[in-house]
């Protein structure tokens, strides 16, 4: 069958999102009512297409098809099924088709909901998002084509990279790439307001839900990645500060900035510019983090094959994109601005705090990452930043930010009153002390300078979040969902902090040669290493160790780690072996046959680590909790709303 | 010389979150091994270019950490540790970039933009302060109505 | 000003950075190496096929060399292996071998099996020398000229293209 099947779909999707941009965008300025419906029609179209072009590539790598050469660089006919299709998105341009299909997806959702929305405001929205799909898949026909075929066909493909050949990967760029790209649903409700020169805050209302579950998914992606690496790497490390892993972080830093700013633009209509200018800003940096990672600009492990051409076409794409949205804000945001006022600590000053310090942090993570391009260009030679850059520069911002979370949740709107808070904040504030004394000297010995501060903050914000719900329950009242999610949220927060804490200062490492029937101790655990044996997988040779843990004399896991010997690309991989724990894990790694039967080994002992990614989890799912609890809330208002809603104008476009 | 050296354990646990990692065989000299520690934290590994020197388990990592030790034991300063790594594989084997006026830029930008955000929370503020007064009264909303 | 043009004018900071940075793209994909202009590391190592002799630096001096950092367990040697035999056959440059971290008695039957490309081989036992030359991963190939200078290095599997783009044109 012919992948020719799936250019055409591209290309057809190429015109309707042209007209869906051209629709959406002109209907409402030229007051062409009919556009607004055709901008729908073609949304719809277009993500018809690429569904089917999606579906084509599928299908030639199901099918083995090696003319194609896409699937001839990523698959071999001994991949197994389930890894020829998430080989879909292995490499440069699957992963574009990712990008441009998740981007339909959420247009589509859009769409579903577009009757909650004004008409020429949703059409605009449309047109938004029609624009950045039409660059996308000009950007995959022009220089990415995954249909490109290759004559002669090849007998059989180079295979998966043995790396990426795991479950957490089939699952993490989906994920991910349904928060990174679903910006661009923020950044579209941005321009539509900007464009018709909105000087109330009605559209905040409207695009918190949106904004809310994107940040929600692009936390959980994050969380994924970070877990797969850790799991595929075996080292015990989780985070890196590689450009490619923070090329998600800032926009989801900025993303969280972005959904603390709406609440204070929706309930009081301050800082309305400059949560359009978070929602600019969020997709800016999506669409920057592509740019990087394609360019071949960056050096990195995770980036994928370097073309400057693609650079430049990217580069002029952010042009028009950042370059016109940000105009756009130059031009609307000084009629902007509110009248209205608040107190130094009431809850809008501490949701300022919040923002600047978040801000400040993507800034810091901005800077380390682009400092070897920056000092390029300035002349200063080559630099080269890791993660002894990035820890201490990223908490300077960080640590208050935290302390200040737990102080700033018994703020009041407005006047704030935070004296009449006093008690809870000092009670809290004690109470966590003493649990981090506890943790630090009990259980977590041997600290480093920041152990008791992570323990104590960690704590603090947990008790802080519980306080106000405690409050409610106490006298009789419901929790509702919007302060439910909340504080959940918080307390993913305070899991995440007590994760990082005890992980990073009571990890344990040992490497060490034993023969069969050879134990070694990492910390209160047993290590005894029984031997190893030889045979076969699917597409590879396998080496397999057996090691007996047990902790004070009582048996705990048996850990089997495996060396694997991939026949098609040669390339030997190592698979750690990890017994996980709520409360620790246990990894096991083998070396190498160092002779006289014995192995060498990396043993490893880390508290607290799945904690990491739980509070992670947790805040994602604090998210969601406050959106369901408000489309109830929205069904009824606008139920009751008069149709056709007139904002003032400024002037639209 | 104890004022240095508590100065030097304090920043490196600030800098680089010093993990307990425990290597066959420690140095005998616990100052060496703590230096050791913090250098193979900060030399990227050439060959997983994503993992410190300390962290990565293959061939290369643990022959340039015998080098690292072996330059220790032989009294050179951890800048000329440094410089040495750097002659062979340029400025990317470091981690962290070097400490010098010409990476001023870089290390004090944290500063930097705290000190903005800083200005700007002041300037906001004091601007918002000002119009409580002249607004008119709204009921006080509790926070939990949202 | 109108602070409100600030972001825009940041951006276009930003995009005068990532143009410049891609005009020197090309040249980063792989690290630039330190070695290059400068005298080839000092070093002495025992000769793979000759217990008697050894290697040393000097040998590289007085005519142009090839340094070729490889090992039996490197497959990407393997490959290279058939386009370093046709360099030794069209006898312009002659080319040293630094056998990194490897088995001796293997390499000396990979080499009579497969063909001897090398003028002399080096066995680095340690992987010292192979740390003098900034040696990340095997197979690395360095051009040396007559005064004993590193003129060009090459990561990854040799071909006859990439011998006659990118390290010919240097002995002219």
């Amino acid at each position: 069958m012919g992948v020719e099947l799936g250019h055409y779909a591209l290309i057809l999707a190429l015109l309707l999102a042209a007209a869906q941009g051209f629709f959406g965008l002109l209907g409402p300025s030229l007051a062409r009512e009919r556009w607004f419906a055709v901008a729908r029609s073609a949304a719809c179209g277009q993500f018809v297409f690429v569904v089917l072009a999606t579906a084509v590539l599928v299908n030639a790598f199901v099918q083995d098809d090696f003319s194609v050469r896409y699937v001839a660089e990523n698959s071999n006919s001994a991949l197994p099924l389930f890894y020829r299709v998430s080989a879909l998105w292995g490499a440069h341009e699957g992963s574009l088709l990712l990008w441009i299909l998740v981007l339909g997806g959420w247009t589509m959702a859009v769409v579903a909901r577009l009757r909650y929305l004004p008409a020429p405001f949703g059409a605009r929205v449309l047109g938004v998002l029609g624009l950045i799909s039409f660059g996308f898949l000009l950007f995959t026909l022009c220089t990415s084509n995954p249909f490109a075929r290759l004559l002669p066909a090849v007998p059989d493909g180079n295979d998966l990279n043995p790396v990426l050949q795991d479950f957490a990967l089939a699952v993490h760029p989906p994920i991910l790439y349904t928060g990174y790209v679903g910006f661009a649903v923020s950044f579209a409700f941005a321009c539509a307001a900007m464009i018709e020169g909105r000087r109330d805050q009605l559209w905040a209302r409207w695009m918190r839900p949106w904004t809310v579950i994107v940040w929600a998914f692009l936390a959980w992606g994050i969380a994924l990645g970070s877990w797969w690496a850790y799991y595929e790497l075996g080292w015990g490390g989780f985070w890196f500060w590689d450009p490619v892993e923070n090329a998600s972080f800032m926009p989801w830093l900025v993303g969280t900035a972005l959904i603390h700013s709406i609440a204070v633009t929706e309930r009081r209509g301050l800082f309305k510019s400059w949560t359009l200018l978070l929602a600019v800003t969020a997709f800016s940096l999506s669409l920057l983090g592509t740019f990087l990672v394609r360019s071949g600009v960056l050096v990195s492990v995770h980036s994928f094959a370097a073309d400057p051409r693609r650079g430049i076409f990217i580069l002029i794409f952010l042009i028009v994109m950042i370059g016109g949205a940000l105009g756009l804000y130059a031009w609307r945001a000084p009629g902007m601005r509110s009248q209205s006022g608040f107190e130094v600590f009431s809850r809008e000053a501490f949701l300022l705090f919040n923002n600047l310090l978040l801000v400040v942090a993507a800034a810091v993570v901005f800077g380390g990452t682009m400092a070897p391009l920056i000092a390029d260009t300035l002349g200063l030679g080559t630099l080269s930043v890791g993660p002894p850059y990035f820890n201490p520069s990223f908490l300077t911002p960080v640590l208050p930010l935290l302390a200040l979370l737990a102080i700033g949740i018994h703020a009041r709107w407005r006047r704030g009153a935070l004296s009449d808070s006093r008690r809870p904040i000092l009670i809290t504030l004690g109470l966590s002390l003493l649990l981090a004394a506890a943790l630090v000297l009990g259980i977590y010995s041997h600290p480093i300078a920041l152990t008791p501060v992570g323990a104590t903050l960690g704590c603090w914000i947990i008790l802080s979040s519980l306080i106000e719900p405690f409050n409610r329950l106490r006298r009789g009242l419901r929790v509702p969902a919007p302060l439910l999610g909340m504080t959940v949220a918080h307390i993913g927060v305070g899991v995440f902090v007590l994760g990082i804490t005890f992980v990073k200062s009571n990890s344990i490492e040992l490497d060490v040669a034993l023969k069969a029937g050879q134990s070694a101790s990492v910390g209160e655990y047993s290590f005894r290493y029984e031997g190893v044996q030889n045979f076969e997988g699917p597409n590879y040779e396998v080496v397999r160790g057996t090691i007996s843990v047990s902790r004070h004399g009582r048996p705990v896991t048996v850990l089997r780690p495996e060396k694997r010997r991939y026949w098609v690309q040669g390339s030997v991989q190592t698979t750690a072996a990890i017994a996980a724990g709520l409360n620790r894990d246990l990894l096991a790694a083998l070396g190498d046959d160092v002779g006289a039967g014995a192995y060498s080994l990396r043993l490893q002992y880390r508290p607290l680590i799945r904690n990491v990614w739980l509070g992670a989890l947790i805040m994602a799912i604090g998210g969601i909790i406050t959106v369901i609890g408000r489309r109830q809330r929205t069904t009824v208002l606008k139920a009751t709303a008069p149709l056709g809603l007139a904002p003032e104008r400024g002037g639209a476009l | 010389m104890k004022a240095p050296a508590l100065l030097a354990i304090g920043l490196l646990a600030w800098a680089s979150f010093a993990l307990a990692v425990d290597s066959t065989p420690p140095l005998s000299n616990p100052v060496l091994q703590q230096r050791y520690l913090a250098l193979t934290h900060e030399l990227r590994c050439m060959q997983c270019q994503n993992e410190a020197l300390a962290d990565s388990p293959v061939g290369l990592a643990s022959d340039l950490r015998r080098d690292v030790r072996e330059l220790l034991q032989a009294g050179q300063s951890d800048d000329q540790i440094r410089d040495h790594m750097v002659a062979r594989y340029g400025e990317f084997i470091l981690l962290r970039p070097r400490m010098n006026w010409r990476n001023a830029w870089l290390w004090s930008a944290p500063a930097v933009f705290m000190l903005i955000g800083v200005i700007i929370a002041v300037r906001v503020l004091r601007d918002r302060r000002r119009r409580v007064d002249i607004d008119e009264l709204d009921a006080d909303v509790e926070p939990s109505e949202r | 000003m109108n602070r409100f043009v600030l972001p825009l004018a940041a951006f276009a900071l930003l995009l005068i950075v990532l143009i410049v940075g891609l005009r020197h793209a090309p040249e980063k994909g792989v690290i630039v190496s330190p070695l290059l202009g400068k005298s080839a590391p000092q070093f002495t190592l025992p000769d793979l096929l000759d217990e008697q002799n050894q290697l040393r630096t000097d040998a590289l001096r007085g005519h142009w060399s090839l340094v070729n950092v490889w090992g039996t367990w490197c497959e990407e040697c393997r490959v290279e292996h058939a386009t370093l035999l046709q360099i030794k056959q069209q006898g312009r440059v002659p080319i040293i071998g630094i056998d990194w971290k490897d088995d001796d008695a293997q390499a000396r039957s990979w080499l009579s099996e497969m063909g001897n490309p090398y003028d002399h081989v080096g066995a680095d036992r340690e992987g010292r020398v192979a740390i003098d030359w900034g040696v990340y991963g095997a197979p690395e190939s360095f051009l040396v000229n007559p005064a004993g200078t590193v003129v060009y290095k090459h990561v990854g599997a040799l071909s006859p293209q990439i011998w006659a783009q990118e390290f010919l044109p240097h002995l002219l």
